[in-house]
């Protein structure tokens, strides 16, 4: 009984080491905070340029902006388990599943898929406490990558969209870090992308939904505008959309800014919460000249603009992960304000 | 190998046990941002984390997420964080869990606010120094020590210089003390916004544009400020010309005002020494922009001032105040207590004129105002507030 045991036992081991490398549940599952990204098996190749088995990559239709670094999404949802749908908000994953992003850039923005240098992998693992946070920063010869809890700076160049070369002190965030952005009150740490809204896009939430991955799908799903295309919305609505992505984990009634009295969210009806007239609460030097947050018709004089024009770390927005000015979501929500009508200003 | 007697392996256990409170200890010199920042995030409930004395060359915001950890330096003059060469973050260290007591280091020069704390309940800051070492500039950040929606505040021995809003702010928070500490070169010296309960004395509030405020806004989560003693303080010679950003609500308080109460509702002021303030000394007064928020109540109402000592007031009003020079001009100084004349049960005891501007909206500006002399002591007293008590193993951890 015990040779047949044995021979059994060698038997199972010469059939998974033949077999493609299976996503490490029980580390997932564990208490362990691991010093290596390669132990979870989430990801293969130079750079863990390939997904697993069982691990599915996704896009946004309005995605965070990092510091232009191009983004790789993929996400884990543990055999026999599935999201729980949610209309609003943050699709709901089950104990388990992992969200997955590596952080990269191409040599030349023109060429993305081009010569892309990965700098980290973070890792947004949901236990039965909650989710954490794990920022991975790869090695230079791409084998691995190592657990960076108190962060890391990191310079990166590239050639930019206008031909031009562009250097930044590239900054992998601290776990506290990623709470300031992923915080989801007394909840611990939330998701901040992987809404229905701004998944819903080239069918990724039906091959979810195919695969068996999402418990159900509504007929009409809800729409996130593409900020960049003007055929999924008008200026509003892309605007709106941009704001919701990179401003909203932090000013919405629940989040890190909610005492800024300033939310962006995408359900937040037009006043002065959702910055029209409001004036500043604790900007200190961040307001510039400006007195409203949002002075309808006025970009210029609006602190919204002023903010996300900054490099300063004492007025630039959002605070973490802003090493560079992004241009075209300055533009686009100087166009949306441009075209307020001044009347509602709410100016003494 | 014998087996361990069961005693033994037990205790063993309990060294191993993180009940047991550990000591982390951070010392100066290379890289130390990311060996502070390690120990900030490793630390576990009720360990202390010692930083040694020297200086600190930070690159980046710090930041505390762990509940009852200790932060202790070797004093606000030995242990030195600087953010001189800071990149990133909105505040030199930022603590987002309850039970903390930060003391005995210093911050210099961060790009955005000192320290914040946010959503941290029974916070303690004891023994600290906030500064801008190029003295009051614009280009300072905003807030020095900055509690914000946390119920249980203390704020004792600390010293914040040079910020460009307030040294000492408290915002949207419950049952507050700020005690023994010194604001100076601020725009503001000490404010309380949109608080519930605080008591704020034995200060010393000098040299900044205005002394010491107490402010309610709209359009905030928590507003309605109201039941805030301020005593026992000193707050003379603010005579820093404003350096706040045009949009700041602080930018409109005139050079030279000792205490402000704006828009709050029981509020005593009262035993503190006031003087040598160009503006006025006592000013109170209801909210002057424009809002749309309906639960927001813009006047100041049950407001009790007695027993102050007052200097000198009113001699160089700053341009913020309206009518100041008209003022000088008329009766050659400004009084040293000036009400808006809005709001109700104003009642004013201290034995100098008080100035009323006789507006009937805090909107109207100077060119409707029908200033006058008035005597406020007949309005009767508002009921006393109680002194604020806090948790006592706030006052055990400073002791």
């Amino acid at each position: 009984m015990k040779r047949a045991l044995a021979v059994l036992a060698a038997w199972v081991l010469l059939v998974s080491a033949s077999s493609p490398p299976e996503v490490d549940d029980t580390l997932i599952m564990g208490d362990t905070l691991p010093p290596s990204l390669k132990a979870f098996n989430l990801l293969s190749g130079s750079y863990g340029r390939i997904p697993n088995a069982g691990v599915t990559p996704y896009r946004l239709n309005t995605p965070l902006f990092s510091d232009y670094a191009e983004k790789f999404r993929f996400l884990y949802v543990p055999k026999g388990k599935k999201i729980a749908w949610r209309e609003e908000g943050e699709l709901d994953f089950p104990v388990g599943s992992v969200l997955v992003k590596s952080f990269g850039y191409p040599a030349d923005m023109r060429k993305p898929d081009e010569h892309v240098r990965i700098i980290e992998t973070r890792l947004l693992v949901r236990r039965e406490t909650g989710w954490i946070a794990l920022p991975y920063v790869w090695n230079a010869d791409g084998t691995d990558a190592v657990l960076k809890r108190a962060g890391l700076r990191v310079d990166v160049s590239w050639t930019h969209l206008d031909g031009k070369p562009r250097a930044i002190s590239y900054s992998v965030p601290n776990v506290n870090q990623c709470k300031g952005c992923h915080d989801d009150g007394a909840n611990g740490l939330g998701l901040i992308g992987p809404k229905a809204r701004n998944l819903n896009r080239e069918r990724q939430l039906q091959a979810l939904y195919a695969a068996g991955k999402i418990d159900r799908l509504p007929a009409n799903l809800p729409l996130l505008p593409v900020w960049t295309d003007t055929m999924t919305g008008n200026v509003e609505r892309r605007a709106r959309a941009y704001l919701d992505v990179n401003c909203a984990h932090c000013h919405s009634r629940s989040g890190p800014a909610n005492t800024s009295g300033l939310w962006l969210d995408w359900e937040q009806p037009e006043g002065p919460n959702l910055g029209f007239g409001k004036r500043p609460t604790a900007a200190g030097r961040g307001s510039g000249e400006g007195e409203f947050a949002i002075e309808p018709g006025h970009p210029d004089r609006s602190i919204l603009i002023y903010r996300m024009q900054s490099l300063d770390p004492g007025i630039a927005m959002p605070e973490l992960g802003r090493a560079t000015v992004h241009e075209e979501g300055v533009a686009l929500l100087s166009q949306w304000i441009a075209a307020m009508p001044t009347k509602d200003a709410g100016h003494p | 190998m014998k087996p361990i007697p069961f005693l033994i392996a037990a205790s063993l256990l309990a060294i191993a046990n993180p009940v047991f409170a550990g000591t982390i200890s951070v010392e100066a010199g290379s890289d130390a941002q990311s060996r502070l920042q390690a120990a900030l995030i490793d630390a576990k409930p009720g360990d202390t984390i010692e930083i040694g004395a020297g200086r600190f060359d930070l690159t980046d915001g710090l930041s505390l997420d762990v509940d009852r950890v200790t932060v202790r330096g070797a004093g606000p003059g030995a242990t030195i964080l600087s953010f001189k060469a800071q990149k990133g973050a909105g505040e030199g260290l930022l603590v987002t869990a309850d039970d903390v007591v930060l003391r005995g280091f210093a911050v210099e020069d961060s790009r955005g606010d000192g320290i914040k704390s946010k959503a941290a309940n029974r916070i303690v800051y004891h023994d600290l120094r906030v500064e801008w070492t190029g003295g009051p500039r614009a280009s300072n950040g905003a807030y020095g020590i900055y509690p914000v929606e946390s119920t249980d505040v203390l704020i004792d021995k600390v010293t914040v210089r040079g910020a460009s809003d307030a040294g000492i702010y408290v915002g949207q928070s419950k049952n507050i003390v700020v005690r023994n500490s010194i604001a100076m070169f601020n725009v503001a010296g000490i404010e309380i916004e949109n608080c519930y309960g605080a008591d704020v004395y034995q200060n010393v509030a000098m040299h900044n544009t205005g002394g010491i405020l107490v402010f309610d806004l709209p359009d905030l989560p928590q507003k309605g400020g109201h039941a805030v003693r301020i005593f026992s303080n000193r707050t003379e010679k603010n005579d820093t010309p404003n350096f706040a950003p045009k949009g700041n609500i602080v930018a409109g308080v005139p050079n030279g005002t000792g205490v402000i109460i704006m828009a709050n509702r029981d509020v005593e002021v009262f035993n503190n020494v006031i003087g040598e303030n160009g503006s006025t000394n006592i000013f109170i007064v209801g909210y002057r922009n424009s809002f749309t928020d309906s639960g927001y109540n813009p006047l100041p109402s049950n407001i009790s001032i007695r027993g102050n000592m007052h200097g000198r007031a009113g001699f160089a009003p700053g341009p913020q105040f309206d009518g100041g020079a008209e003022m000088v001009a008329a009766m050659g100084s400004v009084p040293p207590i000036v009400w808006d004349g809005t709001g109700t049960n104003i009642r004013v005891t201290d034995t100098v004129p008080t100035l009323s501007l006789g507006l009937s909206d805090p909107k109207d500006r100077a060119t409707s105002a029908n200033p006058k002399i008035v005597d406020l002591g007949s309005s009767p007293e508002p009921v006393a507030l109680q002194a604020i008590v806090l948790p006592s193993s706030m006052e055990a951890a400073i002791r």
